[in-house]
C-alpha cells in the first residue's frame, strides 16, 4: 500500500514536471531598462529597436554577421540612381493571419517619414514610395543614396489595416507623452508577437506560429523582466531567476562565469571612447597658461602617446576593450585596421613633444567625464589624469552623471571632455557627419577642414563605390594625422546567461532570438 | 603626603588614575593602539613611501595588486593596491589622518558648543535653561546622521561646486558637531546643577566674583570628568559618523579620501573578488574606533567618583 503511494506520488512528480522541461522553452532576458515603446517608428533607441526587432521585420536586415541581407523583399535593383525596385516575398503573413501585401510596405514607409517619426532624418532622402504591384515597390530617392539600403533597415514595416483600425496611422508622440494602441500592441511579421506588456516590468513575447521563416530556434516564449540595479541583475542571473544578461558589469564577469552553469560572452561593441580636446578657442576656459596648448598638433599628440591605453585595458577594462586609433569600428564602411593603429605610447616622446610646443612645464586643464554612461567611465578619466600627470599635464577631473555631462558639452562648456560614439548605419559617413564636419553638432573640438567637409559631401552623393571609399579613406587619414580627436578603445560588450541557453552575441548589443536556442 | 615636592612625571605616577591605568590591560592596549595610530596618521608623509593623493606618482599597472603575503602579493604593497594603483597602507593613513582631524574638530565643536550652553542653563536655571533644555530635547528626537544629512544637503544646496570639494571638510566638522552638541549640554548642566549649590560657589557669589569668571573658572574644572568621558566616546561615535556620511557619499570627496569614502570605493569590488580595497580600511576603522571606545570606558570607570 505504501509502496504504491510511493509510486503514485513519483509519477504525479513525472508529470507534472517532465513536460514542463520537455516541451516548453521559455528564455527570460533581463537588461537594465525597458524598451521605451512598441511603437517601432516612434523611438529610435537601443533597447526598444531590440524589442521591436523581435516582433517587427523591414524589408532587408542584417544577419548574425551584420551584413545586409534580404527579409521581407527577397532582392532589390536600382534602375537609375534615384529609382528603386524592391521585389516582396508572396508567402508573409502578419501574426493575425493576414496576408502582408506592397501596401503595407507603402504605408510603412510613409508613417516612418511622418513629423512624429523618430526615423524620419534616417529615410530623408527617400522622396516617393509606390506600389507596382502586389508584391513590387518603387521607392525613388532626392539624391543618390549609397547607403539606402543600410537605412531600410531599420525601417519596420506594419500592417496597414491594423493601423487604420486601431487609430495609430500615424506614429506615437513619444515626446509628447503620447500614449496609443501601437505603444502597448504590436502586429508584426516577425518570428514572436507580443502577448502581454507591462512597461518596465514585464513583456512577454510567444512563438508567431505563422511566421513565414525557417524556423532555426527553439523557443516557445520570451519574457523580458529589466532589472535597473547591476548587482540586482547579476544577483537574479546567479540565482536562476533570468536566463540571460545583455549588460553584465565588467567587474562581475569572473564571478559569473566561474559559478558554474554559467556563461559569458563577450564582442567588440559598436562604439569607441574617446577625449576631445577644443582646438579653436583663443583661451582655455580651465587653463592656466592664458592661451590653448590643443591648438597645436604636438600637444594633442603629447597627450595621446603619454596614455598607456593596455594598462587601461588590462586594468580598468579587465581586458575588455580594444585599443582604438580611429573613432569607428570593424564592420563599418571605411574602417581598416592599419587606421586602427595607435601611436605608440611613449612618455619620453610625449614629454619632448610638449617641451617642443613651448610647454616644457605642462599646464593645466580640466577633464569632463562622465560617470554612468559609458563602461567605467569616471575610472578610464581617473587613470587618464594620472598618466597625463607623468608628463607635467595637471588634470583636474570632473565627473558627473550622464544627462549634465552631454548638456553643458552642447553648451560649449568643455575644453577636454571623454565621450563615445556608435555608428548605426555602419557606414563612416555618420561619424564624419556628427563628429568632424566644421560646425557640427557633436564637433565640439570644433574641427575644421574644407578637404574632410568635401569628401563629406562626396560620401553622401557618390554611388560609385571605390570613389566613395577613396574619399572616406582620405577624411579618415586627415582626420588622424591631424589628432583631431584622441581616441581611446572600442568599448566590448558582455552578455552572461546559463549554459543552456545559446543567444548569438552581436556587436550591435540586439539578440536575434529567432537564432537562439535553449538547450 | 606632600605632592609639590615631586615632579609632574612624580605626581602623575603617584596618581589613582595613574594606578587604575597600570592595572587596566584594556586601558594600556587602547592607549598603546591609539597612539600608534594617531603617531602614523600625523607623520603619514615619513611613515609611509608613497603619497596616494598624487596622481602622478601612480602608474596603473599597479592596481589590483593583492596583499603581500598573498600569491600575487608585491613586497613594496603590503596591504595591495587599489583600482588606480594606489598603496592601501598609504592610502589608509592619509584617509585616517581626515577622518581623525574631521572626528576631533567635530567634537571640540560640540563640546564647546555643548558645555558653553550647558554650563550656562545649569548656572543661571529659569527660563533660559528651560529654553536650552526644550532645544536639546527636540535635537535628541532627530537622529543624529539624519541631522547631519540635513547639513550637509543644504550646504550642497548653498556652496557652488567648485568651492564644494574645499568646504566638504568644514560642513562635515559643522554637521556632525551640530548633530553632538545636546549629549555635551545635558551632562554638563546636570553636573552644574549639583556644583552650583555647594559652598565654594556661594562663597565666590558672596565675595562678589563675577557670573562668568564662577562658571568658567570654578564650576568647569569640577564638572570636566563626566564631560571629558562621554568627548572620549563622543569622538569614536564622530570618526563613525564621519565615515557613514562618507560611505553615504556626501562626506569627503574621493580624491582626498577619508576611511568611509575608501570603504565605499572598495566596495564595487567586494564582488569581483578584490576584498582588501574594502577589508583594509573598514578593519581599521574597526579597530580605531573600539580602542577608543575601550579607552572611553575605563575613563568612564575611573573618573565617575560614584563608582569608586
Amino acid at each position: 500500500m505504501k509502496f504504491k503511494n510511493f509510486i503514485k506520488i513519483l509519477l504525479a512528480f513525472l508529470i507534472i514536471f517532465a513536460p514542463s522541461n520537455g516541451i516548453a522553452k521559455t528564455i527570460k532576458w533581463s537588461m537594465q531598462g525597458d524598451s521605451l515603446t512598441l511603437d517601432p517608428h516612434a523611438q529610435n533607441e537601443g533597447p526598444t529597436t531590440q524589442v521591436s526587432r523581435q516582433i517587427y521585420e523591414a524589408l532587408v536586415t542584417r544577419g548574425l554577421d551584420m551584413s545586409i541581407g534580404p527579409q521581407l523583399a527577397t532582392k532589390w535593383k536600382a534602375v537609375d540612381p534615384n529609382t528603386w525596385y524592391f521585389f516582396l516575398r508572396d508567402d508573409v503573413k502578419f501574426s493575425n493571419g493576414q496576408k502582408m501585401t506592397s501596401e503595407d510596405v507603402v504605408f510603412s514607409i510613409l508613417r516612418a517619414k511622418q513629423p512624429t517619426s523618430d526615423f524620419k532624418e534616417y529615410i530623408s532622402t527617400i522622396s516617393g514610395v509606390k506600389a507596382i504591384d502586389n508584391y513590387t515597390v518603387q521607392i525613388k530617392t532626392s539624391k543618390p543614396n549609397p547607403i539606402l539600403l543600410n537605412q531600410l533597415s531599420n525601417i519596420f514595416i506594419m500592417s496597414k489595416k491594423w493601423s487604420t483600425d486601431n487609430f495609430v496611422i500615424a506614429p506615437q508622440n513619444w515626446d509628447a507623452g503620447q500614449e496609443t494602441y501601437s505603444a502597448t500592441n504590436a502586429l508584426g511579421t516577425g518570428p514572436f508577437k507580443i502577448t502581454l506588456r507591462e512597461p518596465n516590468t514585464k513583456t512577454v513575447f510567444k512563438k508567431n506560429s505563422k511566421w513565414w521563416g525557417n524556423v532555426e530556434h527553439n523557443i516557445t516564449e520570451i519574457q523580458l523582466l529589466p532589472i535597473k540595479n547591476a548587482a540586482t541583475r547579476v544577483a537574479a542571473l546567479l540565482s536562476g531567476e533570468i536566463d540571460i544578461v545583455t549588460d553584465a558589469p565588467v567587474q562581475d564577469l569572473n564571478r559569473i562565469s566561474s559559478s558554474g552553469g554559467h556563461k559569458v560572452e563577450s564582442t567588440p561593441q559598436m562604439r569607441t571612447i574617446f577625449l576631445g580636446m577644443d582646438q579653436a578657442a583663443d583661451q582655455l576656459r580651465t587653463g592656466n597658461t592664458g592661451d590653448n596648448p590643443f591648438k597645436k598638433k604636438e600637444v594633442r599628440q603629447a597627450l595621446y602617446q603619454a596614455i598607456d591605453i593596455e594598462a587601461i585595458k588590462k586594468k580598468v577594462m579587465r581586458g575588455l576593450s580594444e585599443p582604438a586609433g580611429i573613432i569607428t569600428f570593424p564592420g563599418v564602411t571605411g574602417y581598416t585596421k592599419a587606421l586602427d593603429k595607435r601611436l605608440p605610447y611613449d612618455v619620453g616622446a610625449a614629454k619632448k613633444l610638449l617641451a617642443d610646443a613651448g610647454y616644457p612645464d605642462g599646464f593645466e586643464v580640466e577633464l569632463r567625464c562622465p560617470n554612468d554612461r559609458y563602461v567605467n567611465d569616471e575610472a578610464i578619466c581617473t587613470a587618464v589624469v594620472g598618466m597625463l600627470g607623468k608628463i607635467g599635464v595637471k588634470v583636474n577631473l570632473f565627473a558627473q552623471t550622464k544627462s549634465k555631462h552631454f548638456k553643458e558639452l552642447k553648451d560649449n562648456q568643455g575644453d577636454f571632455y571623454m565621450l563615445g560614439w556608435g555608428v548605426p548605419t555602419l557606414d563612416s559617413h555618420y561619424v564624419f557627419h556628427y563628429l568632424y564636419e566644421t560646425d557640427a553638432s557633436w564637433n565640439k573640438v570644433n574641427f575644421s577642414d574644407a578637404e574632410v567637409d568635401a569628401a563629406i559631401r562626396v560620401m553622401e552623393g557618390e554611388v560609385d563605390l571605390d570613389k566613395r571609399n577613396a574619399a572616406i579613406a582620405k577624411a579618415w587619414k586627415i582626420v588622424r594625422d591631424n589628432i583631431a580627436y584622441l581616441p581611446l578603445h572600442h568599448q566590448v560588450i558582455s552578455w552572461a546567461s546559463k549554459s543552456n541557453v545559446d543567444v548569438p552575441i552581436r556587436p550591435n548589443n540586439e539578440p536575434l532570438f529567432r537564432f537562439s536556442k535553449v538547450n | 603626603m606632600d605632592n609639590r615636592k615631586l615632579t609632574w612625571f612624580g605626581r602623575v605616577k603617584d596618581s589613582d588614575i595613574y594606578y587604575s591605568f597600570i592595572k587596566s590591560p584594556t586601558a594600556i592596549v587602547s592607549t598603546f593602539i591609539l597612539i600608534i595610530i594617531f603617531f602614523c596618521s600625523f607623520f603619514v608623509e615619513f611613515v609611509t613611501p608613497y603619497n596616494p593623493f598624487d596622481p602622478s606618482s601612480l602608474s596603473l599597472m599597479d592596481a589590483f595588486t593583492p596583499p603581500s603575503w598573498t600569491e600575487d602579493g608585491l613586497a613594496k604593497f603590503i596591504l595591495g593596491t587599489d583600482g588606480q594603483g594606489r598603496d592601501m597602507l598609504s592610502t589608509i593613513l592619509y584617509g585616517s589622518r581626515i577622518s581623525l582631524i574631521v572626528g576631533f574638530s567635530a567634537v571640540i565643536f560640540a563640546l564647546v558648543l555643548g558645555v558653553g550652553l550647558g554650563l550656562s542653563a545649569g548656572y543661571f536655571g529659569g527660563k533660559y535653561e528651560m529654553i536650552v533644555m526644550r532645544l536639546t530635547d527636540v535635537q535628541l528626537t532627530v537622529p543624529s546622521i539624519l541631522m547631519a544629512l540635513l547639513v550637509d544637503g543644504i550646504a550642497r544646496g548653498i556652496i557652488t561646486r567648485e568651492l564644494h570639494d574645499e568646504m566638504a571638510i568644514y560642513v562635515l566638522i559643522f554637521a556632525i558637531g551640530i548633530s553632538e552638541w545636546p549629549q555635551f549640554a545635558r551632562v554638563s548642566r546636570a553636573a552644574t546643577l549639583v556644583e552650583k549649590n555647594k559652598d565654594y560657589v556661594s562663597a565666590s557669589t558672596i565675595i562678589g566674583v563675577s557670573n562668568l569668571i564662577i562658571m568658567f573658572k570654578h564650576i568647569l574644572p569640577n564638572i570636566l570628568r563626566p564631560v571629558l568621558v562621554i568627548g572620549t566616546i563622543g569622538l569614536a561615535l564622530a570618526i563613525i559618523a564621519e565615515a557613514t556620511l562618507s560611505f553615504l557619499g556626501v562626506g569627503v570627496p574621493p580624491t582626498t579620501p577619508s576611511l568611509g569614502t575608501l570603504i565605499r570605493l572598495g566596495n564595487d569590488f567586494l564582488f569581483s573578488g578584490e576584498w582588501w580595497i574594502t577589508f583594509f580600511p573598514a578593519i581599521f576603522l574597526v579597530v580605531l574606533a573600539f580602542s577608543i571606545n575601550l579607552l572611553g570606558d575605563w575613563m568612564r570607570d575611573t573618573l565617575n567618583p560614584k563608582l569608586n
